[in-house]
């Protein structure tokens, strides 16, 4: 049986690596939104670990909420991209500066 | 286990939530002539909520559902206000939406649920509940910047926002979750014993609190966690700018106080530190970047930042007095800012956005009642005596120098002199320069009439602070 710390460091590891390509990735937006999904994710493992072993069932509750509001977001990020692209043609991160100062 | 519902306490919400998905059902089989219905029954929710909350008032904190909710005199004020600014909003923004045909029922529905997450977040007392409400506000929200769907610039503020309230969330769940791990609990009452008894496990709740506040920052719209502020506020429809700008803010504040003062109180030491950093830098970028701005919309954008720095410094003291100084600033705020907002609308006609300074310029020549109410509400947002911006920055500085650190209350005051500068000269070009466009100004009565109220509401109350500085003391068992 894994033990807790083992989950908390892929939960962890999952974190930075999505918060990293939220920062780091100059090309695309659809990138970002599958950043964010996988946010949300590695905050579950760490619920769903922690709800596992402290033995209590709230964190579990929890992870159904959150991966419901997940789907709702992600609903509304992709409808945003889609008005974007409409507008703009072009889903290009370097794209979106037209507000300045 | 038995289960303590204790429905009646959340009626309120209840009935915003049935009227809203009533109007959104509404609406779409409206007939086309009678399409105002929506609004009318929308501002009828608002005000039927208002009644039945102030009906409810409680004497003492009680909880309902099973301990997750929770009613107390400050959510009961908090909401009230929250309905109050949101109706003003509504108000204001009907003719302009109505101008760019954007005056839907799905806005007025999207303003609905805003409302219901606020109202939610207000009266959380679990870390479930507080971000349930969170994100029933934020998803609402971004939706409405994006209302206007041909408008590039809407589109754009619309993906920075959301990208940056997904990241936000984001944190704040990574927070909550390292909370929840230690403690083992969602309840906040019971995460604040679990604290308050281990020593143990210190350094991974600090880990824990460092998420939550930099989710917190975002929210609020604190340096160095505000860059997305100035891009919404200008590119968003002004009507939605004035419904982001204001009532979100009082729910923002509500949760600084849920979770660092209710649940996390005995971490003051460690939060403050972080507080200080945050109110300092967003006093001075505010404050120094809204001088070098030509567009309106983006100085009152950091206008905003500066205000949420002081707002900042009533809670970062940890004391009771301080969070009431904070909540009085709160509520000042949004009612000097949904006037504020209120003013670019008045002026904004169909096909043409006063969103230039230069579109106030000889504004007293052409209205002087306008330029009037304009120039109580630059003076009370700058904060000069006896305005009711200088009640506010009165409170939470006397409560920075009670708690000893009389250098911040120093800093706090320079740059609020450095922020005089912008505000007077809005009031300059109005009163001192030509008039370019001499378009009369066309409004609808009701708008006028709020205008003014708005504008009068907050010289009597400057001149007579004392009614809402008690209010917002009891609010907070302050006697």
């Amino acid at each position: 049986m894994p033990e807790l710390n083992e989950f908390l460091i892929v939960a962890a590891v999952l974190f930075c690596i999505s918060a990293a390509g939220i920062f780091l990735n100059r090309k695309n937006l659809l990138i970002i939104l599958m950043c964010i999904e996988l946010m949300l994710l590695s905050v579950n493992m760490n619920f769903i670990a922690f709800s596992y072993f402290n033995a209590d069932l709230a964190g579990q509750v929890f992870v159904f909420f959150i991966l419901t509001v997940a789907a709702a977001e992600s609903a509304i990020g992709l409808a945003i991209l889609i008005i974007l692209f409409r507008n703009k043609y072009s889903i290009n991160v370097d794209d979106i500066n037209t507000m300045k100062g | 286990m038995t289960l303590t519902l204790n429905t009646t306490l959340i009626l309120p919400e209840i009935i915003m939530l049935t009227m809203a998905c009533v109007i959104l059902v509404l609406d779409a089989y409206l007939p086309k002539n009678l399409k105002n219905l929506t609004y009318q029954l929308t501002q009828g929710t608002l005000i039927a909520t208002a009644i039945l909350i102030f009906a409810t008032y409680p004497e003492k904190s009680e909880l309902a559902m099973n301990g997750m909710f929770v009613n107390d005199v400050m959510s009961t004020i908090l909401k009230l206000f929250i309905l109050l600014i949101v109706f003003l909003a509504f108000l204001y923004s009907r003719q302009y939406l109505q101008d760019r045909k954007l005056l839907k029922g799905e806005y007025l529905v999207l303003g609905l649920f805003a409302t219901l997450g606020m109202m939610i977040m207000v009266s959380a007392n679990s870390l479930l509940t507080i971000y349930l409400g969170l994100e029933l506000l934020s998803l609402s929200l971004y939706t409405m910047v994006a209302i206007n769907r041909d408008s590039q610039q809407a589109s754009e503020a619309a993906m920075k926002y959301f990208v940056l309230g997904a990241l936000a969330s984001g944190m704040l769940l990574y927070g909550m979750s390292i909370i929840y791990g230690v403690t083992g609990t969602l309840d906040l009452n019971a995460i604040a014993q679990a604290i308050s008894q281990t020593t143990e496990h210190k350094t991974i709740l600090v880990f824990g609190l460092v998420f939550i506040v930099i989710g917190l920052a975002f929210k609020l719209g604190a340096v160095p966690f505000h860059v997305w502020i100035p891009d919404v506020y200008q590119g968003a429809p002004t009507a939605v700018t004035l419904f982001i700008a204001s009532a979100p803010k009082i729910a923002a504040f509500a949760m600084l106080i849920r979770l660092l003062a209710d649940g996390m109180q005995s971490l003051h030491g460690d939060w403050q530190n972080i507080l200080i950093l945050l109110s300092i830098l967003s006093m001075a970028i505010g404050n120094i970047i809204a001088i070098a701005q030509t567009n309106i919309k983006r100085m009152l954008a950091y206008s905003t930042i500066a205000h949420v720095g002081y707002l900042l410094l009533g809670i970062l003291t940890g004391t009771k007095d301080g969070y009431a100084a904070s909540m009085f600033y709160v509520l000042v705020y949004t009612l000097m800012t949904v006037g504020g907002f209120g003013m670019i609308l008045l002026l904004s006609r169909a096909g043409f956005e006063a969103e230039r300074l230069e579109d106030f310029k000889g504004l007293n020549q052409r209205n002087p009642w306008y330029a009037a109410v304009m120039l109580i509400l630059m003076l009370s947002m700058a904060g000069i005596p006896p305005m009711l911006g200088f009640w506010a920055k009165w409170a939470v500085l006397a409560q920075v120098v009670q708690a000893g650190l009389v250098w911040l209350a120093i800093i706090a005051v320079i740059f609020a002199i450095i922020g005089v500068f912008y505000y007077l000269r809005v009031i300059k070009l109005m009163y001192f320069d030509d008039a370019e466009d001499l378009t009369p100004i066309t409004a609808n009565t009701d708008m006028k009439i709020a205008l003014s109220a708005n504008a009068i509401l907050i010289l009597m109350l400057g001149l007579m602070p004392s009614g809402l500085i008690s209010l917002c003391l009891g609010a907070l068992g302050v006697n």
